[in-house]
This record gives C-alpha cells, structure tokens and sequence, in this order.
C-alpha cells in the first residue's frame, strides 16, 4: 500500500516536472522579456547588464532548474500587469475558485446520484424521463449560454440572485469565504450550478448505466434469494457497486470543473483564478499563465492521487491486489 | 403419508416475447419431501432453473407464473404478495447459485453478508447473528471460520466461496434449498465435496433439496428421486435407481445411454439426433417426437400425460397403447 502510494507520487511528479517545461517555454515564445521591461531608449549594455542580473544569459538547462526550483516553492515572479508576486494573486484568488469548485461538485454529486439512483430504478416514471431530457439539455448545451440565460432569468427579470461577483465575503486567516454570509451564499448559487451542470449530468447518466448494470448481476439476484428488503439491497448493495466508478469519473472531472471555471468565472465576474487567467491573456501576462498552468495540472495530479487511494479504501479487492503485488 | 415441502402443481410459466408468449414451463408437477432430495435434470434450456426460481418467486418481467401452483408446506405461495414472498424467500427457501465467484457482493464481507441475512430473517441482535454466522461457517466445513469471517469474497477460493453461498442459504434453517447447478462451475474433486456437504446438511436438518444440474452423476449419486425435464416439461420422474437403471421415456434413456462408463468398453457413446426445440417451435404433440426413434402417429398430434408406471412416471405415448416390454 505504501508502495503503492509512494510510485503513484513520483509518477506526479515526473508530470509536473513534464508540465513545468511546457510553462517555462511560454516565457520563450512570447519574445525577449528584457525588451518589455526597458524603454526604447535603454542602451545595448544597460540591456546586457539587465539579462545578466536576471541570470537570462545562463544556459537554458540552468535557467530551467531554477524556475523549477522557485515554483516548488510556490515562486513564480511577478506579474507584468500588476507589479504584484504571482504567488501572491494566486492565493488571493484560489479561495474563491476552489470554493466555486467544490460547491459545484458536491451539488452535481448529490443531484446527479440520486437522478441517477431513481431513474435506474424507477426507468419507467415520467420523472425519470423528465430526468433524461434535462441530461439532454446539460450535455448539449454550452456552460456559458445556460450562465447567461440563468443570470437573465434569475437577475435581470427576477432579480432574485446578484449576476456577478462573489458577494461578502468574510476572511479566515489568508482564506476568504463567501459560504458564512448570506449575500456569499446569494451569489455562489448560480455560478456553481451553471459550473456543476454537466458533470452532473455526467454523474447521472453514469450512475443509471451502472446501477442498471449492477442490478442485473448474480450477486444482486442472490441477494434478493437471500430474501434482503428491497431498499437494503438498492441502497446496501447496488449503490454502493455503482459508486466505485462514480468516484472515478467525479474525482477525475474535479480537475476539469476547475478549468471550466475559466469560463464561469467570466461569465459571471467571479473573483477567481480562471478570470485573473483570462486576464492575463488579454495583457500577455505570461507569469500568471505559467503560473496557472502549474497550479491546475497540480490539482488535477493531486486529486488523480487521491482518487487512487480513495479507490482502494471503497474497494478490498484493490486493497489486496496492490499489497499481494509489492 | 405426511404433506409434502413443497408441491408444484402444474405450474407454467410464459416469457413475453416480441412475437408472442412463449412458455417456458408447461404443466410441470412435482412433490418434495421432508429430508428428500429431487434431482432436476435436462438439457439446456428444458427449463430446469426456470422451474427453480418460479419456486422461489424471482421469476423478472417479462417472465411470469401463468397457471398452476405452488405450495411450501401447505401454504400456496405463487400468488402472494412481494413483500410476504420475500420474508419466506431465504427464511423458509434458500437458494444456491450456479456461479460462486459472483454469488457474493464483492465490496462486502462475507461475515457482513450472512450477518445482514441472519438479522432479515431472525430477531438476533449483532453479536448473536455474528455467533451464528460463525456457526454455521464451521458447519459448511471453512476452517478457521472465526478469522475467515472476516474475509472479503476474493480471499476464498471458489469451492470454499460455494461453502459461504451454502451457509448463506441454510443461515436461517430452510425447509427447502434449491440448488441451482451447485458444482458446475467448480473443479471436479470439490464438486464432490459440495455435494456431499448439501447431502450431508439435508440429512441433519430435514431439509428438502431441489437440486437442478445436468450431472447425471451428481444426480445419481445424491438425489433420492429424479425427474427428467425435456422443453419445459417432465419427461419421466420416479427414484433414482429406478430412473437410472431403467428409463422408461426415450429420451430418459438416450440421456442414460449418454452417461459414459469406466467399463472400458470403447464403443461410442450414444448421442440423441437434433437437438431440443426453441420455445417459439416446440412441435405439435409431444414435443419430442421430431428426435425420438420410437415416435408414430399419435406422437405428433396429441401431447402425452404423465402416466404412473410403476414407481415411475411417465409422459410417452408407448406407455398408453401398447405393454411396456415390447417398448423397452
């Protein structure tokens, strides 16, 4: 088990190291950076001195080693636009990205289980064909349109739900959370279904397959020789066969809730770290691009660990497969 | 003579098909004693498990019980509600299946499993049923059943896996199992080693035992009557030595001459021409007739009737119309 873990880390790592290549030619491809710092007017050796003082005449190998070097440690330079640490922003706006994340996740998990949970066992109810069309709708259609339609409903014409920004927010050391004032609460509503909807979908449709799958097996037909109620058989059994894979998909789509964020964000002016990302594009702030690169692909790596580990928890025959195999 | 556990009565069961119904089951009547053993046998498809799980009330939709009866000591159980047929389903009839290595959750273990099982059925509180549990792994013969209780089904091999699907069934002391094709999915020295723990569980408890394969050899060497299925009907029924030995039906005795013999004999088993009709052609009179060697005229307009013959039972026309020994 702890080899296990401890190979599944240093394989992390070798992607990180694979992604920190990638973010480190960005700064390689978008021109001399000396040359958008100075003024037009700086001369060749004023230059040569800047490019020395900054290490840009080390080899390429050495300039690499220490980006890494300084991005394990959470430095990555300061931003063109700003003049600001890029570590800095970044954790000034990771709390209100992650927030945004988890709420959406938790409300596709719930809403998509038990979606799925009844419309595998009820297939035939009107319900769980109404169930279905709105898969339809979640898959099909783009996050940003339902964003869009949602704030029009719900804020222009209802004017129920603020249509952008994070609302108040109060701070926990260097966290800030919008989940303990009701305003917070107001604006994390839309942005976090419109955030959740697909992968609920997803979750839904792919807990109706299994479920169906899982009620068709032998051991659910002996289970119910076994003269079990039906609910511990549904919920006792079934559910939790179904959940194995769910686990998978849901912890693999975090990463991905995360990039889309990109897109709610703007939609919604959320105060995150996808909107200082798209901001960065439009400035060519390739710090903050780098930067974020390495900071998603570290969650998604950090969360395909954890769900590898969840895995064996949820499922003994792992347990024993990984032991018996070191 | 006392009742029996069970009493199959005619019993037929139809699958809705696109094209029609098709009957699965068609007019089977058996009884069950206390403590006996009924081997089922067939070939595939004669609606030998069929019959077992319309017994235990799991036939699924589109498959239903559409005539006959059934009766578990007395009381008529093909028409009861879900609900009170799921309190005798694992408390008064237990059930084995075929495949072991998917038999069991495999996310649970299997102390849980006949924990959960015991405390359906009998009031116990958690450390009783868990006492029991132990119990009854010691009886189906697992070793070190205090440490084993605490397994995950993958951790046990299939033979002994079929042990924990036994005691899950005989868990709250059954007046019937049915054992559907207990052994063919397990290797052939613990094959007899299954058998005889189901024979040796049915003695001590009196339980009866409907035992569906399509062993010969298990049949004979457990069962105490047998009766031969052939699409979804009972050839012929009667006791085993008598069923063995002399076989009235052709087809019971195209399936005996089948058996091969340590004998030594090296001539070529017998094998029965064709093959058994789908259930959307069965033909018309006894449904046999196509394949049988013995077959006239009435065999293909009018379908035979159970005839008593003996301490057999017999569904063949050859029986009716002409003596038995220019028959055989």
């Amino acid at each position: 088990m702890l080899a296990f873990t401890l190979r599944r880390a240093i394989q992390a790592i070798g992607v990180m190291i694979a992604v920190g290549v990638l973010s480190f030619s960005m700064f390689r491809f978008a021109g001399d950076p000396v040359n958008q710092m100075v003024g037009m007017d700086t001369s060749g050796a004023e230059r040569a001195a800047i490019r020395k003082s900054l290490g840009l005449d080390d080899p390429v190998i050495v300039q690499f080693g220490r980006y890494i070097g300084n991005a394990a440690q959470f430095k990555f330079g300061v931003s063109y636009q700003f003049r600001l640490p890029v570590s800095n922003l970044l954790m000034e706006r990771m709390p209100a990205t992650l927030e945004l994340a988890i709420v959406a996740t938790i409300f596709a998990m719930v809403s998509g289980i038990l979606m799925g949970v009844y419309s595998a066992l009820r297939r035939d109810s009107w319900l769980a064909h109404v169930f279905q069309a709105v898969s339809l709708i979640g898959i099909s259609l783009p996050t940003f349109l339902i964003g869009v339609l949602m704030i029009y409903l719900f804020s222009v014409t209802l004017g129920w739900l603020p249509s952008f920004g994070r609302g108040d927010v109060v701070h926990i050391g260097w966290w800030t959370t919008g989940l303990l004032t009701l305003s917070g609460l107001k604006a994390l509503i839309m942005p976090s279904i419109t955030l959740g909807l697909f992968q609920m979908t997803l979750i839904m449709r792919l807990v109706r397959a299994e479920m169906l799958e899982v009620m068709r097996t032998d051991y659910i037909r002996f289970a119910r020789a076994r003269g079990l109620t039906t609910r511990a058989i549904h919920f006792g059994h079934a559910l939790r066969n179904t959940l194995v894979p769910v686990i998978t998909v849901a912890g693999l789509q975090f990463g991905s809730v995360i990039a889309f964020a990109i897109i709610t964000e703007t939609v919604f002016q959320w105060p995150g770290m996808g909107l200082l990302f798209v901001q960065a594009v439009q400035n060519v702030d390739i710090p903050i691009m780098a930067a974020y690169l390495m900071m998603v692909s570290l969650i998604f790596v950090t969360i395909n660990l954890v769900v590898d580990i969840l895995y064996t928890i949820v499922d003994p025959r792992l347990r024993s497969t990984v032991s018996r195999a070191h | 003579m006392t009742e029996p556990v069970l009493s199959v009565r005619n019993l037929q069961v139809e699958f809705a098909a696109r094209r029609g119904t098709l009957r699965a089951i068609d007019g089977v009547s058996f009884d069950i004693a206390k403590g006996e053993v009924l081997g089922v046998v067939g070939e595939s498809g004669a609606g030998k498990s069929v019959t077992g799980l319309a017994v235990i009330g799991l036939i699924d939709p589109p498959g239903r019980i559409s005539g006959g009866e059934i009766h578990l000591a007395g009381l008529r159980i093909d028409n009861l509600p879900p609900e009170e047929m799921r309190r005798i389903r694992g408390k008064r009839i237990g059930m084995i299946f075929q495949d072991p290595l998917t038999s069991l959750n495999p996310l649970y273990k299997v102390g849980d499993q006949i924990v959960e099982t015991i405390r359906t059925h009998l009031n116990l509180s958690e450390t009783a049923a868990r006492r029991r549990a132990i119990d009854l792994l010691a009886e189906v013969g697992i070793p070190a059943p205090e440490k084993r209780i605490d397994g995950y089904p993958h951790e046990f091999s299939g033979g002994m896996r079929q042990r924990v699907v036994i005691a899950l069934a005989i868990c709250a002391e059954p007046e019937l199992i049915i054992a559907d094709e207990p052994t063919t999915a397990l290797d052939v020295s613990v094959q007899a080693q299954i058998i005889s723990l189901i024979k040796r569980l049915g003695r001590d408890h009196g339980t009866a035992v409907m035992l569906v394969t399509h062993d010969m050899g298990v049949i004979a060497e457990t069962s105490d009557r047998v009766a031969v299925m052939y699409a979804g009907r009972v050839a012929e029924i009667g006791p085993v030595q008598d069923v063995v030995k002399n076989p009235l039906h052709p087809y019971a005795k195209g399936l005996m001459g089948a058996i091969p013999t340590l004998a030594g004999d090296d001539k070529r088993l017998v094998q029965i021409p064709g093959s058994m009709p789908r259930l959307s052609a069965i033909p018309r009179g006894c449904s046999f007739n196509p394949r049988c060697a013995s077959a006239f005229d009435r065999c293909r307009i009018d379908r035979p009737e159970p005839l008593p013959r003996g301490t057999q039972s017999v569904a063949c026309h050859l029986y009716d119309t002409v003596p038995a020994e220019s028959a055989a």
